[in-house]
C-alpha cells in the first residue's frame, strides 16, 4: 500500500520540476500593511505617478484617510488634486476611448491589481522597464513584453539596457533569454531607493486591494481565540455527557 | 410552558416529530470521526443560505454592475467582507464535508441495502450541489467566472445535432453574457437552493426510515431490549448533537483561520484570475474550474474526443449513483472487508486525488497520458466492483457493535 503511493508520488516530481523552470523569474518583496508611513508614500507615489492614467475607482479618499491616519486636511493637500469631494473614489478623468486611441490600450483599473497579478509580480514588473526602439514609447518590459505602458518612472530610475544571452533549448534551436540589465542613463534616485519607492508603491496597491486586510487579521486573532475556549467548554460537555455511555 | 406546549401539540406534532427525530431517534453509539461531517454539511448548507441572503442584499445580477457590486460589499457595506469571504469559503468547505461524507458512506457500505435511496438523494444533493457551485461562480464576473462558464457551457454544445441550439439555450445567447448572468442568479438564489433544502429534507427522512449505519455496518435495530430500544443504540439527543457541537468547535476554528487569514487558500478558494472583470475579448492563458471540480475536468481533457470526453465525464458521477448495486460484498464496513476492496479503495482515493490535481494544471502530453491512467484507474473501481466485492475474502461481522 504504502510502496503503492510512494511510486505514484514519484511520477509527480518530474512534472513539477519542468512546470516551474518556465515560469519567469519574480523579485520577492515583503509587504508589511501595518507600516503606515510605507503606504502613506505609496499613496503619494501612485497620485503623482500612476493616477493620470490609471483609476483606481473602488477606492475611496475617506476610507484612505481613516485607514493611513491622516487627516482630511493632510488628504486634501497630498492626494487630492482636481476639486473631488472627500467621499469620492479615485476616479480619473480620461475616458478608456481616449486612453485607447493614446496608448493602443486603456489603463487598467489599479484597484485590484495586486490581488490580480501578485505584489512579487508588481515589484519585478515596475523595475524591468528597458530601452527598446522598436516599441512606441521606446521601453519594453521583461515581465510584461510588448506592454503598452510607458515607462513613467525612469526619471526616478534612469533608463536601463536589457543584456540578452543566447540560449539552446532541448530541440536544438537557440533564442534569446534576459539575463540581466545595465543602467543606461541614471535617474534621480539610486538603485537602492528606487527598489524602496517601488516597495512602498506596492505596498499601496496591496493596501487597495484589500482595505479590510489588517482589520481582518486582528480580528481573526479574537475570532480563533473565542473559538478555542467555546471548543474546550463543548469537548467537556460532551465528556460529561457520555459518561454514562462509555 | 407546559400548557403552551399542550395547545400546541394539539393543533402540529411538535413533541412527536422532536421525539422521532431527536430525543427517541436511537443511532448506534460508536460513531467516529468519519460521522461529524452530515450534521457539518447542514451547518455549512445554512451557513451558504444565510450569507447568501445578506449578500444579495447589495449584489447586483448585471453583466456592467455585478463585480462592482462585489467590490462594494468588501469595502463599503459593514461587515460585508465577512460576509463574502464566509460565502466563499462556504463554498469550498461545503465540499470539503461533502467528500469526506461521501467517503465516509463508501467505506462503510452505508449505501448498502436498505440504505439505497439515502445514497441516491445524497448523490442528488450532491450533483445540485455542484450546479449550485457552478452557477454561483458566475455571479462575481470576474474573468475566471467568465470563461469558466464559457468552457462549461460549451461542453452541451458537443452533443451531436442539437449541441449547438441547446448551449445557446442554456445561455440566452450566443457568448456568456448579462442574459446568462441574470438566469444563472435565479439559479443560484432560487431554483437551486430550494432543491437542496428539499433533497436534505428527503435524505434525512430516508435515514430515519431505516436507521443509521455505524463503523461496524451491524444493523443496530436486530438486538432490542424489552422497550424495544436498540441495545447498541443512544438517544441522538443530546448525546449526538452535544458530540456534534464539539465537532462544529473544531471546524469553526478551520474555518474561521480560511476567512480571517487566507480567504484566497493560495488561489484554491478564489482565483487571481477572477480579481480582473470578465473581458470577452481576452481569454486567460489557462482556464482552470475550481478545485472540487477538476477531478471530473481531468476526466474530461483525457478523452481526445469532445463528446466522448463529456460522456464520460458524466459517466464518472453517474457511476457513483449505481454503486449500491455494483457492490456485492456480504459486509459492509471496510473493518470486516478483505484486501481487495481495501486496495481498490486506495487507489480509488489516489485517481481521485490525482486527477484533482492535473485538473488544474495546463494539459501537457504528459499530463494527459498520467490523467489517462488515472481516469482508467478511476472507472476500474466501478467497472470491476461486482468482480471483486464478490470475491474478496470477509472477516466474521461482530452480533453487536465494537466498542
Amino acid at each position: 500500500m504504502k510502496k503503492l503511493i510512494l511510486t505514484l508520488l514519484m511520477l509527480l516530481v518530474p512534472l513539477g520540476a519542468t512546470a516551474a523552470a518556465e515560469a519567469i523569474h519574480l523579485d520577492h518583496v515583503d509587504i508589511d500593511l501595518k507600516d503606515q508611513a510605507a503606504v502613506q508614500r505609496g499613496a503619494k507615489y501612485f497620485v503623482n505617478y500612476c493616477q493620470g492614467c490609471h483609476s483606481a475607482k473602488y477606492v475611496r479618499y475617506e476610507r484612505l484617510m481613516k485607514d493611513l491616519g491622516l487627516t482630511e486636511k493632510e488628504v486634501r493637500a497630498n492626494l487630492m488634486f482636481t476639486g473631488e469631494k472627500i467621499g469620492d473614489h479615485m476616479t480619473i478623468a480620461a475616458t478608456p476611448a481616449d486612453q485607447e486611441a493614446w496608448f493602443g490600450k486603456a489603463p487598467p483599473d489599479l484597484s485590484l491589481e495586486a490581488r490580480y497579478r501578485g505584489t512579487d509580480w508588481l515589484y519585478t514588473y515596475l523595475r524591468s522597464f528597458y530601452l527598446d526602439d522598436s516599441r512606441p514609447f521606446g521601453v519594453n518590459n521583461t515581465v510584461f513584453p510588448d506592454v503598452a505602458m510607458p515607462d513613467v518612472l525612469a526619471e526616478l530610475q534612469g533608463y536601463q539596457k536589457a543584456v540578452f544571452k543566447e540560449e539552446t533549448d532541448a530541440e536544438g534551436n537557440t533564442h534569446k533569454v534576459f539575463d540581466h540589465f545595465e543602467a543606461a542613463t541614471g535617474g534621480k534616485l539610486t538603485s537602492e531607493q528606487y527598489d524602496k519607492v517601488v516597495h512602498d508603491l506596492v505596498t499601496f496597491l496591496s493596501y487597495i486591494g484589500e482595505p479590510v486586510k489588517v482589520e481582518r487579521e486582528s480580528l481573526g486573532v479574537k475570532v480563533i481565540i473565542f473559538l478555542l475556549i467555546f471548543t474546550v467548554i463543548a469537548y467537556l460537555l460532551k465528556k460529561e455527557y457520555w459518561r454514562d455511555i462509555h | 410552558m407546559s400548557t403552551l406546549l399542550n395547545w400546541i401539540d394539539e393543533r402540529f406534532p411538535l413533541t412527536k416529530v422532536w421525539n422521532e427525530h431527536l430525543a427517541q431517534y436511537y443511532a448506534p453509539k460508536n460513531f467516529n470521526f468519519w460521522y461529524f461531517f452530515g450534521s457539518l454539511a447542514l451547518l455549512v448548507l445554512v451557513n451558504q443560505i444565510v450569507t447568501g441572503i445578506w449578500l444579495t442584499m447589495n449584489y447586483k445580477p448585471d453583466a456592467d454592475l455585478a463585480f462592482g457590486s462585489i467590490e462594494y460589499i468588501m469595502r463599503d457595506v459593514n461587515w460585508g467582507w465577512l460576509i463574502r469571504y464566509m460565502h466563499s469559503t462556504g463554498a469550498s468547505a461545503f465540499f470539503i464535508v461533502v467528500y469526506l461524507h461521501m467517503f465516509r458512506g463508501l467505506i462503510y457500505g452505508s449505501h448498502q441495502k436498505p440504505r439505497e435511496l439515502i445514497w441516491i438523494f445524497g448523490m442528488l444533493i450532491y450533483v445540485a450541489l455542484m450546479a449550485e457551485a457552478f452557477m454561483g461562480y458566475l455571479l462575481p464576473w470576474g474573468q475566471m467566472s467568465y470563461w469558466g462558464a464559457q468552457v462549461i457551457i460549451s461542453l452541451f454544445s458537443a452533443i451531436p445535432a442539437v449541441g449547438d441550439h441547446l448551449a445557446q439555450w442554456i445561455r440566452g445567447d450566443f457568448v456568456v453574457s448579462d442574459a446568462t448572468l441574470n438566469r444563472f442568479f435565479a439559479f443560484h438564489v432560487i431554483a437551486l437552493p430550494l432543491v437542496l433544502v428539499m433533497l436534505v429534507f428527503v435524505h434525512i427522512v430516508a435515514l430515519h426510515k431505516v436507521g443509521s449505519n455505524n463503523p461496524d455496518g451491524v444493523e443496530i435495530k436486530k438486538k432490542k431490549d424489552a422497550n424495544g430500544i436498540p441495545l447498541d443504540g443512544i438517544p441522538f439527543h443530546p448525546y449526538y448533537t452535544v458530540k456534534d457541537i464539539a465537532g462544529v468547535g473544531v471546524f469553526l476554528i478551520l474555518f474561521a483561520l480560511v476567512i480571517f487569514f487566507k480567504p484566497e487558500f493560495g488561489g484554491w478558494f478564489m482565483e487571481p484570475d477572477n480579481f480582473s472583470p470578465a473581458d470577452p475579448l481576452k481569454t486567460p492563458p489557462d482556464i482552470v474550474p475550481l478545485w472540487y471540480f477538476t477531478p471530473f475536468y481531468a476526466i474530461l481533457r483525457s478523452v481526445p474526443d469532445k463528446f466522448l470526453g463529456v460522456l464520460t465525464m458524466f459517466g464518472a458521477i453517474a457511476a457513483l449513483f449505481a454503486l449500491p448495486w455494483l457492490d456485492r460484498s456480504g459486509v459492509r464496513s471496510i473493518r470486516y472487508k478483505g484486501p481487495i476492496f481495501k486496495i481498490a479503495i486506495a487507489i480509488f482515493v489516489v485517481s481521485f486525488a490525482v486527477l484533482g490535481y492535473f485538473g488544474t494544471q495546463p494539459p501537457t502530453p504528459v499530463h494527459t497520458i498520467v490523467s489517462r491512467i488515472f481516469a482508467l484507474l478511476y472507472f476500474a473501481f466501478f467497472v470491476l466492483m461486482p468482480v471483486y466485492s464478490k470475491i474478496d475474502k470477509t472477516k466474521p461481522v461482530p452480533e453487536r457493535v465494537t466498542k
